[in-house]
């Protein structure tokens, strides 16, 4: 349980600061090293990698929209197609970060395990 | 199995990545719009802080002030021209870069190098007609007069000083749907958005329209459906003003026409409007208002689209206080005021867009006969870089009469049928000094210098100052034609230099009005002249009848004029071509077989004042009625095959009351030979079906004009949710689009707003109180996510203004500024 927690926290934290100037899928390094230095079976690994992402991802959506009276969220939740929920939206955006950071952490997992 | 495991589980991830960071179809790549450091999210800017800013920019020579109010119009102060078309660069860049790449991007044939295969037919169209050639001819001979070089460099640095701050999450969404990035701005692509605005405004010429129908019908019913003056006629330069002998010298020799001599039809034409859009302008002299100083008032009506066609911006240097609508992606005020004149403008309408079929010597095309030899043609390559597919070339070839647009690799197979373009937007010109001459004008001699250097489109330039001139001048270049030959009413003989231009009419021998004794001047794309005018030009089908009437009457009987009566009068919706027409059909309607719910329509417009307000129901009825009846009447016209011009209303009304019997009467896909009686009756019970079959959509802001009258509660389907005028997105995209926006009027009314065009920019210069009122159906901000999108689409629906701040000093906006933007030079 510990090791998940500083799994969620790690991969949160390092995606942030990696985004600001490294592409998107950077996350998928960020969640595959960390899975591969904190031992975790698969599904805690996956687990973690998502978790991290997704709120991560949904977190600084929500406040960016938010200081926007949620404008533009509600009109691209139209145009996704989405009935313009801006819940919905978020929701979307914290998934596509969540799977590409769970599976790579996944990953990392299967790949420590090779040294066994 | 670890590794089986391990290896899967890679893939998953490599495949979800890849996937997420690839653009499929029209979808978006997800992992890179959606993720809230680089992606859309990073759009949704804060609405509710605003916060002073400087920076250091590369380029500028002094510090730049600009100020922002509470509309987001900014206010630029300079202390020299160059810095000021520079940061008029920069500040545009930064609200509207996606609509100035896009708008260029589609002028210049480049938009299947972001959307692909489906745009390539569009992009060659535009290439084909010259957009490219004509303006590399404009930039060259622009680059040739220092003092706009170097005002247009400036504002290309400043644009490219603003791109150059842009990480990809800075930029605009629509980057981040269609996945590209943007380049850099040069002058040819000021010259591509002036080109554009030509190519618009160039559109009424029917020449080959007017071949097809003489070759089917014959003269005689050409003549009488193709006037080139009606009755009604109430030109910008009121009747009976005398012109200058002027010098209709070398009358173009001949009257070669084939037009007139060929039975050939011809299928490949310019799509052009159903009918003339258009715009309006007037001002009154001080002798009708209340403050005895002119007013000036100007709409230029043009196809409703976000982000709006224009940005409103205030430039201020030692040179010029200028304040009005500009062009996004080219330098200068294009309709304005500064603090001694104003000008606004309507288009011309003129026909500055001539064909002629070319004879090549054998396929290469390399030869084209000219007086009995053979010349070279020149040929021009086009490369397309197609997304998705690589490169697609092109060959287009020119001759001494411009570009072979239609030829058998164009819009036909006929290798005999090779149709070029003569246009005067292939000249070479340079209509920024005109803006640039009129921004810093201070009187009626600079504003008739400063039109000289003004080539294409045609345009109606109204004028008033503050020392109490009106003026009104219709400014373009155009060919001296044979009127003996309707030369340029129909389709010409490129194999002579009999139908060639040869000479120009003379600046000043354009039609011009200063200070009329009836004490306005105004123009809606009417005839400029009545037929004294020395110089001939093809009046078919191109000229508006009705807007100009009602503006005139209105105006004649103002007094004690101020900017309230121009509000009222912008937003009028009185039916000019109703009010005749209607009559006319009544009259010819047989009632005696009509069923109740008829009966009860057919009284509605009986009743009808002819205003088409948006709680009306009488216009939706006889908006549908005419617009059947048009089908019926002139279906002889609609096979696409074919293209012809659909004769005008005026004339579709006046030969409904006149003719009793003609052949077009009769509907063509009937066995039963109809007569008017009929046809007006088959229109008219067509009404019903029309409204049953549309399908309304809920006006989901109904705001606008009252909407508790008793009408209202007759039917849900009143003009203003009939009508549901849209104001959409450039890249079509519904959600980013303002819709079902409830108001009245429609094409032929002064407020022409009909489903997609309408007024694009309202203003009125109150040269007395030294005040303006704006209003434009848009925002500021390009960007879907800012408050500022949109927020004039309401206030423009409803008919309201904005005053501009029309400050001295940035300082003096006070609680009306938003923000400041200090740029100091690096």
């Amino acid at each position: 349980m510990k090791n998940f927690l500083i799994s969620v926290t790690l991969i949160a934290t390092s995606s942030a600061a990696l985004q600001l100037f490294m592409p998107w899928w950077i996350i998928a390094v960020v969640a595959f090293l960390v899975a591969y230095f904190l031992k975790q079976n698969a599904l805690a690994a996956f687990g973690s990698g998502f978790l991290g992402v997704f709120l991560l991802w949904m977190l600084c959506a929500f406040l960016l929209s938010a200081a926007n009276d949620n404008l533009l969220a509600s009109k691209v939740a139209m145009l996704l197609p989405l009935k313009g929920s801006v819940k919905a939206l978020l929701l979307v955006t914290g998934l596509v970060g969540g799977l590409v950071s769970g599976f790579a952490a996944i990953t990392g997992s299967l790949a420590i395990k090779l040294n066994d | 199995m670890k590794y089986f495991k391990l290896l899967l589980s890679l893939a998953v991830t490599v495949a979800l990545v890849y996937l997420l960071n690839t653009k499929m179809g029209v979808a978006p790549a997800f992992g890179k719009f959606l993720n809230p450091f680089t992606g859309f999210w990073q759009n949704a800017e804060n609405t509710k802080v605003w916060k002073d800013e400087e920076a250091n920019l590369e380029g500028l020579k002094e510090e730049v002030k600009v100020y922002f109010d509470e509309r987001l119009v900014p206010h630029v102060f300079a202390k020299n021209d160059e810095d000021l078309y520079y940061m008029q660069g920069y500040i545009t860049a930064k609200y509207r870069l996606w609509q100035m790449e896009i708008q260029t991007a589609n002028a210049a044939g480049r938009i299947s190098e972001i959307v692909g295969e489906k745009a390539l037919e569009t992009d060659r169209m535009q290439r084909r007609i010259g957009m490219g050639y004509g303006a590399e001819a404009a930039q060259e001979y622009i680059s040739k007069d220092p003092a706009s070089k170097k005002l247009i460099d400036a504002y290309c640095n400043g644009v490219n000083a603003y791109i150059n701050t842009l990480a990809p999450k800075n930029y605009p969404i629509e980057y981040k749907l269609l996945d590209y990035k943007p380049e850099d701005w040069t002058p040819i692509k000021v010259a591509l958005l002036l080109k554009n605005m030509a190519n618009m405004l160039s559109v009424f010429e029917y020449d080959i329209e007017n071949s097809n129908f003489i070759a089917k019908y014959g003269n005689e019913e050409f003549r009488k459906l193709y006037p080139d003056f009606i009755k009604d006629e109430d030109p910008i330069v009121p009747i009976g003003t005398k012109f200058e002998a002027g010098t209709p010298k070398p009358e173009a020799k001949t009257t070669s026409y084939i037009g007139h001599r060929t039975s050939d039809l011809y299928s490949t034409v310019i799509q052009k409007p159903d009918e003339i859009t258009g715009s309006n302008n007037w001002a009154v002299s001080g002798s009708k208002t209340k403050s005895g100083k002119p007013i000036l008032c100007n709409d230029p009506h043009l196809r409703l689209s976000l982000p709006s066609i224009w940005y409103e911006m205030h430039l201020v240097s030692p040179n010029m206080n200028v304040y009005g609508a500009t062009l996004p992606g080219s330098p200068a005020v294009v309709i304005g005021f500064n603090d001694s004149i104003s000008w606004g403008v309507t288009n011309g309408g003129r026909d500055v867009r001539d064909w002629y079929k070319i004879k090549f010597k054998d396929s290469s095309r390399s030869e084209y006969e000219y007086n009995g030899q053979w010349l070279r043609s020149e040929k021009r390559i086009e490369k397309y870089m197609v997304r998705g597919k690589g490169e697609v070339d092109d060959t287009v070839i020119y001759t001494k009469f411009g570009p072979v647009v239609f030829d058998e690799n164009f819009g036909t197979t006929d290798s005999k049928k090779n149709l070029s373009m003569r246009w005067t937007a292939h000249l070479p010109s340079n209509e920024f000094k005109t803006f640039y001459q009129l921004n810093s004008g201070k009187n009626y001699d600079d504003y008739i210098n400063a039109l000289k250097n003004y080539t294409c489109p045609a345009q109606n330039f109204v004028f008033a100052s503050r020392s109490g001139d009106i003026a009104i001048k219709e400014q373009g270049l155009f060919p001296i034609r044979s009127k003996a030959a309707e030369q340029g009413k129909f389709l010409s003989d490129g194999s002579t230099d009999k139908d060639e231009w040869k000479e120009f009419i003379p600046n000043e021998a354009n039609p011009t009005c200063k200070n009329p004794a009836r004490g306005f001047v105004s123009s809606a794309n009417q005839h400029p002249t009545d037929s004294t005018y020395p110089y001939y030009y093809p009046g078919v089908g191109v000229y508006e009848n009705y807007r100009n009437r009602r503006i005139n009457q209105l105006l004649t009987d103002g007094k004690d004029i101020d900017a309230d009566f121009m509000k009222k009068m912008q937003s009028d919706n009185f039916n000019v071509h109703a009010s005749e027409a209607a009559p006319v059909l009544l009259a010819l309607l047989d009632k005696s077989t009509l069923t109740k719910e008829e009966q009860r329509m057919a009284d509605a417009i009986g009743k009808w004042d002819y205003y088409n307000n948006a709680n009306q129901i009488a216009p939706v009825y006889f908006e549908i009625w005419w617009n059947e009846l048009r089908k019926l009447l002139w279906d002889e016209m609609l096979d696409k095959s074919v293209p012809m011009k659909q004769p005008n209303f005026y004339v579709t009304v006046a030969f409904l009351k006149s003719d009793s019997s003609s052949m077009f009467y009769d509907n063509l896909s009937t066995n039963e030979k109809e007569s008017r009686h009929d046809i007006v009756l088959q229109a008219f019970q067509r009404i019903k079906d029309t409204l049953d079959a549309k399908q309304f959509t809920e006006v989901s802001e109904p705001y606008g004009e009252d909407e508790t009258t008793e009408q209202k509660e007759l039917n849900p389907h009143d003009w203003g949710t009939y009508k549901a005028t849209k104001v959409s997105h450039l890249a079509m995209l519904e959600p980013f689009s303002s819709t079902h926006v409830y108001n009245g009027g429609n094409l032929g009314i002064i407020n022409a707003t009909n489903t997609t065009n309408g007024p694009s920019w309202r203003m009125i210069v109150d040269e007395g109180a030294m005040k303006a009122f704006i209003v434009y159906p848009g925002g500021q901000s390009g960007n879907p996510g800012s408050k500022f999108y949109d927020n004039g689409v309401k206030p423009w629906s409803n008919g309201e203004y904005f005053e501009a701040n029309f400050v001295a000093k940035g300082e003096e906006l006070g609680a009306k500024k938003l923000f400041l933007s200090t740029f100091k030079p690096k």
